[in-house]
């Protein structure tokens, strides 16, 4: 799916990261607390959160995840959308929860993940 | 054992959560520069992130060295924190003594350490309780 689809799908603002909405993404992770993110593999994957500090941005970019969707209309700081910048990272904001957020991203043919060995 | 080709060391500032993972973005950098493959840079980025913001909310901060030889990545990690009275329970998924306000930050799942774990090919746990944790992970090539 690519990104401009997840925008479309969430009703998402596009926050950075405007030119890279072309881009693909093969799978998807929900949540809030970032070692359980750090748990899965994924290549180019999108994170869906609602929590909003810097880490976000670094979890994100040990995984080399591609994009960012904060959910319930949560606002990423400054400090993280340069964090993004430099990342060359989509950072997305919906009003939708998490768990429509999530549904509709799967519904659209998202698929989750798998946990490393 | 043969000497380490690229040393690299980072002090972990315990006072600071939002620059916490600094060293690692910086080891992901000099990795990549080396051109290392890149599902072990990133094995190497998380494992050390982990530990790095374990030193932070757990530790007070700490030092790391990441040492790269011509068949493996080293990683380690000494604090002088209150150190981990439990080893075996502290590896468990799921466990964790990370207080709300931790939690309330993203952190305290109690996966961090499992998957220190998962991502490294070795990973030896020395903690002293009131005396300080020190890790060091191995990541082959
Ligand atoms: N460097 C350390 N010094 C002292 N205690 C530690 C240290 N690292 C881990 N611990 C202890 O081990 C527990 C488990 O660590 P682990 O990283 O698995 O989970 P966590 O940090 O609590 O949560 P998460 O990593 O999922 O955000 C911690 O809650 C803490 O009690
Ligand atoms: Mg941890």
């Amino acid at each position: 799916m690519k990104i401009r689809q997840i925008k479309e799908l969430l009703d998402a603002v596009v926050v950075c990261g405007d030119d890279s909405l072309e881009k693909h993404v093969y799978s998807a992770c929900g949540s809030d607390m970032m070692s359980d993110v750090l748990a899965y593999v994924k290549d180019q994957a999108v994170l869906l959160t609602g929590l909003v500090n810097t880490q976000v941005v670094r979890t994100a970019e040990m995984m080399d995840m591609v994009c960012i969707v904060f959910v319930r209309s949560k606002e990423p700081t400054q400090e993280m959308i340069s964090l993004a910048k430099e990342n060359g990272m989509v950072l997305l904001k919906t009003n939708k929860r998490m768990y429509e957020a999530c549904g509709k991203l799967y519904a659209g043919g998202l698929v989750g993940n798998k946990t490393a060995k | 054992m043969s000497e380490a080709a690229v040393a690299l060391h980072f002090n972990v500032d315990g006072e600071d959560f939002t620059s916490a993972g600094q060293a690692s973005v910086q080891v992901k950098k000099s990795l990549r520069q080396l051109g290392i493959d890149s599902e072990i840079i990133r094995k190497v980025s998380i494992a050390m992130y982990e530990g790095e913001i374990n030193m932070v909310i757990h530790a007070g901060g700490g030092e790391a060295h990441v040492l790269i030889y011509e068949d493996r990545i080293e990683i380690k990690l000494d604090d002088h924190g209150p150190g981990i009275a439990n080893i075996e329970m502290a590896m468990q998924e799921g466990w964790s003594t990370a207080p709300d306000n931790i939690r309330s930050l993203g952190f305290g799942a109690g996966m961090g350490l499992p998957n220190m774990k998962r991502y490294t090919d070795d990973m030896k746990i020395d903690s002293v309780v009131g005396e300080g944790t020190h890790i060091v992970m191995t990541v082959n090539l």
